[in-house]
């Protein structure tokens, strides 16, 4: 079990990472997640000892190992563009940390061997590294930071070389990797789809503050601020004022004359904030939660009225624009699955659209901060 | 390259030119009076033998050849023991404190050697700066007498050759990719390690520039060991001066010239084999 606590790191005036509390446990695949500059790479190269906390702890297993130096630390680093010895073959550069190890030359032989097998690089040992293509790299790369059986393996954007392709294909075997080994990864990335599809959970950053922790569907359908739910994916918002807050839901009053009912998702899993009547607030939907529909719908849906703006086929989904009629405010995003190949209904630009959607998929989020759950 | 940006083969003609007339040509005249005779009274006589060559096998030549070698080869290695942590630093630092840096390495090339050198024989002097205040602090009961030393002599070699180290060592080092050595500690490997394994075998076409600009030149200098040492040990640079000017034996001096130029490229093609092909290089060790 990995524990980070009250870790912060300040570079002259400016604090890159501040009061981190963290508990990563035994073989998750935990990432780290946020915009350039929020902080997560140097979080992680505080892990790897490439930085030194300038205060709080990290301890692995209850020892504390953020006064050791980096290859003291049961931890091996996955460097963002490989790093990669030039001047070695790919074969010495996996054996390089048990060479300074001092392990036996056959020991050596045999774990160089099944690390390239683990990464199917295993044909590959005699090439030098300059003349593999970069999926290639980056298998190397990993088959180099593991070899040394480490409690944590540590990736800084390992895949954010690859092209799309590459990089969805990488992730797979990266997923498959982690199961196999069975060591803690943690990892960092820019790309929001990329840490929900590998992570056990995710760390939401932002300038330098952990925002949330939770498991992707968490991060993604219950965000606890508005960062971590624009920053995770695409989400339309409204402002609005609470009217009435009752114990199966919450009335809001948005712009439109039809008031918005917010409900607790049936699960149980996210609670109603408290809130008094007057707050003013944002009700969140995901634009996949939003139909379009040419007709209101029944009274148990929230509506709001508008006017199509903008058709954006996407291939899988079809994103539509619709401006709404009664206030100047940013047009709502409905993102329709293109289930059938004629499933694109027809709309026109400039119809009169009602965009409809139940109570209890949408979030109600404090205008300046996050509103923590009651229960928490 | 696409055909359209390659240079056209004529902009090498001034270049050429120039090596061929006072590069080559002078070479291929010295060459020619190598075999000559001296003249009774200084002249050259066209009877062609390899006398001088034979005459330069004696010890005595052997002697003052071997300690230019010692001189150049402790120059060089001074320089480079001095110019790779300084190219490293300004490899590392802020983009100002990097010009600040390039600036000192290249302010030597805008004052004069001559000028240089009697500024370390006032500098090092009896009555100079450092024996006057190691005197007054009581560092010292005597003032050191540096002058007409082979130290002098080192320090000016140094101070006049690192530039031409350390520029090639700051090029090479400009490239390196500095995670290189984040990702070999995260491996375990020690400082010593980082430097033998890594560093320097990815610097090593800065090293070998580096040694390729310093070791010729410092072989053949002549005037300030001079200035500086007293004129005391003869270097191969001075007895080939003194051939010319003195003893007024063009051949003699020419067929030394060509031994000194011939050992040079010797031992530079030796060397640049051995530092052929590193990955091979590197499998083996």
């Amino acid at each position: 079990m990995l524990e980070i606590r009250a870790l912060h790191k300040s570079f002259g005036s400016t604090k890159a990472v501040s009061n981190v509390n963290l508990t990563i446990q035994e073989g998750e695949f935990f990432s780290l997640l946020g915009p350039s500059g929020c902080g997560k790479t140097t979080l992680l190269r505080m892990l790897g000892g490439f930085e030194s906390p300038t205060s709080g702890e990290i301890l692995q297993d209850e020892n504390r190992v953020d006064t050791l130096p980096p290859h003291l630390r049961p931890f091996n680093m996955v460097f963002q563009r490989y790093a990669l010895f030039p001047h070695l073959s790919v074969w010495q550069n996996v054996a390089f940390g048990l060479q300074m190890k001092k392990t036996s030359r056959s020991e050596i032989q045999t774990r160089v061997l099944e690390a390239l097998a683990l990464v199917k690089m295993e044909n590959f040992s005699e090439r030098s590294v300059d003349t593999l293509s970069g999926g290639q790299q980056q298998r190397i790369a990993l088959a180099r930071a593991f070899i040394n059986r480490p409690r944590v393996l540590l990736l800084d954007e390992p895949l954010s070389a690859l092209d799309l392709k590459l990089r969805q294909q990488m992730q797979i075997e990266l997923l498959s990797l982690q199961r196999r080994l069975k060591h803690t990864f943690i990892f960092v990335t820019h790309d929001q789809e990329e840490a929900l599809t590998l992570s056990d959970r995710i760390a939401v950053m932002n300038h330098g503050v952990v925002e949330q922790v939770g498991t992707p569907q968490e991060i993604y359908e219950y965000p606890r601020t508005l960062f971590v739910a624009q920053f995770i994916g695409s989400i339309n918002s409204l402002e609005g004022e609470v009217r009435e807050s009752r114990e199966d839901g919450v009335i809001v009053q948005g712009f439109s004359k039809r008031q918005i009912q917010v409900k607790p998702s049936k699960d149980g899993s996210r609670p109603l904030p408290a809130v008094q009547p007057g707050t003013s607030l944002r009700i969140l939907m995901r634009p996949e939660k939003l139909k379009a529909l040419k007709s209101p719908p029944g009274p148990e849906q929230n509506v709001i009225e508008g006017n199509l703006k903008e058709v954006l086929y996407q291939g899988s989904m079809t994103h539509l624009f619709i401006q709404p009629k009664e206030a100047d405010v940013p047009a709502l995003m409905v993102a329709q699955p293109n289930t059938s190949v004629t499933s694109r209904k027809g709309f026109q630009l400039g119809d009169r659209i009602f965009v409809a959607w139940t109570p209890e998929d949408c979030l109600l989020m404090g205008k300046e901060e996050a509103l923590r759950e009651t229960h928490a | 390259m696409p055909k359209a940006l390659r240079s056209p083969p004529l902009l090498i003609l001034p270049t050429l030119g120039w090596f061929l007339w006072f590069l080559l040509i002078p070479l291929c005249i010295l060459f020619i009076y190598s075999f000559a005779t001296k003249g009774t009274y200084g002249g050259i006589v066209y009877t062609f033998s390899l006398e001088n060559y034979f005459r330069a096998q004696d010890w005595i030549y052997f002697r003052i050849f071997l300690s230019s070698l010692k001189l150049a080869a402790l120059t060089t290695i001074s320089c480079l023991l001095i110019g790779y942590p300084m190219a490293y630093v300004m490899a590392t630092v802020s983009a100002t404190m990097r010009s600040v840096l390039l600036m000192l390495v290249v302010i030597p090339f805008w004052t004069n050697f001559v000028v240089r050198a009697y500024a370390i024989k006032v500098l090092l002097g009896e009555h100079g700066p450092v024996n006057q205040i190691a005197l007054s602090l009581k560092i010292l009961a005597e003032p050191i007498v540096f002058n007409n030393s082979a130290f002098s002599v080192w320090l000016w070699m140094v101070t006049n050759y690192l530039p031409f180290m350390v520029l090639p060592l700051y090029v090479a080092l400009e490239k390196f990719d500095f995670t290189l050595l984040e990702a070999a500690k995260d491996l375990g490997a020690s400082s010593v390690n980082i430097l033998l394994k890594v560093l320097i075998p990815l610097t090593k076409q800065g090293i070998v520039a580096g040694i390729i600009f310093v070791f010729p030149c410092a072989l053949g200098e002549f005037i300030i060991p001079d200035i500086l040492g007293g004129a005391k040990t003869m270097l191969i640079g001075n007895l080939i001066t003194e051939q010319f000017l003195k003893s007024r034996d063009w051949p003699f001096g020419s067929a030394l010239s060509m031994i000194l130029i011939l050992s040079v490229l010797v031992s530079l093609v030796v060397y640049l084999k051995t530092q052929e092909n590193p990955h091979e290089a590197s499998r083996k060790a």
